[in-house]
């Protein structure tokens, strides 16, 4: 399978820290291009590139309001990152909890001899 | 007498080739390397819940050969295996590992490296990933995960940075 594009998914939409700060930013409220350019620092058509991808994917909706463009996030994409991690965490503690009874067992059965797990 | 907690494993990204995971465990260190090492106690915990381990090889020396297969819940077979690099029972381990599962045949190995220290009868051990170069990297993106591979990593650690203060 081919390499997906940056534009395809939330994975890479968000993989960009930029676009982040941009999802942070809008996470608070409805923001205009020139309100992000102030709060992150960056040049206006940077803020707009990087806004461009956030919308293909669907992070971001747009709406007009009078002479204004508004931009809201929209995190329904984000569930599939979200998916993704928390298995992936899981997994890793899933095999440790196992590995912890396994372990508790394994001390129960010490022979009562066996000193303190010292080891020699 | 447990004092572990469950899900409390850390995950954090040091490089951009590396990953590490940081677990506490309350057993000796000894314990902990037979879980880690030991065939018939590898099967029950390594699927975790996601499945079964249907096949757990351990030729545990240098130059030898690991492979663990698991039949997920779902039904498909999931299998690593590798080679080991570095035994020094029970402190630290390195080996290889391949998962099976690419599109076009196997991956590129990884190394991982395991370290364990004990503090009063506990033991923290640590496993630290480290994927060979970017073009691996990049083939893990391009295929296993389609995208979500090091995005996704970037984020477990900030989950997982968080679920460690929490």
């Amino acid at each position: 399978m081919a390499r997906a594009a940056t534009t395809t998914d939330a994975f890479n939409a968000v993989a960009e820290p930029r676009r982040r700060e941009i999802l942070d930013a809008l996470a608070g409220g409805e923001l205009a291009v020139g309100d992000l350019v102030e709060l992150l620092g960056l040049a206006q058509p940077q803020v707009s590139k990087h806004l461009r991808v956030l919308r293909e994917v669907g992070l971001v909706d747009v709406r007009d309001d009078g002479r204004r463009r508004l931009y809201r996030v929209n995190g329904a994409p984000l569930q599939a990152v979200h998916d993704w991690v928390s298995r992936y965490e899981r997994l890793w503690n899933e095999r440790f909890d196992l590995m912890d009874d396994v372990l508790d067992e394994l001390g129960t059965q010490r022979p009562t001899d066996a000193g303190t797990g010292q080891g020699d | 007498m447990t004092t572990t907690t469950k899900g409390s494993a850390v995950l954090t990204l040091p490089t951009d080739t590396e990953i590490l995971v940081t677990r506490e465990f309350n057993a000796p260190r000894e314990q902990v390397w037979r879980v880690l090492t030991e065939p018939d106690l590898i099967r029950r915990w390594w699927a975790g819940q996601r499945g079964t381990v249907t096949e757990a090889t351990v030729d545990l020396r240098v130059g030898g050969a690991w492979r663990y297969v698991m039949t997920a819940n779902d039904g498909f077979e999931v299998a690593f295996h590798g080679e080991y690099h570095e035994i020094a029972a029970p402190e630290r381990m390195t080996h290889t590992e391949v998962f099976e599962g690419m599109t076009d045949g196997d991956s590129e190995p990884s190394l991982n490296h395991y370290t364990l220290t004990e503090h009063d009868g506990r033991t923290t051990l640590t496993v630290r990933t480290v994927v060979s170069s970017k073009d691996v990297r990049d083939m893990i993106i391009a295929t296993g995960m389609e995208g979500g591979m090091q995005e996704g990593y970037d984020l477990v650690e900030e989950l997982a940075v968080e679920l460690a203060a929490a």
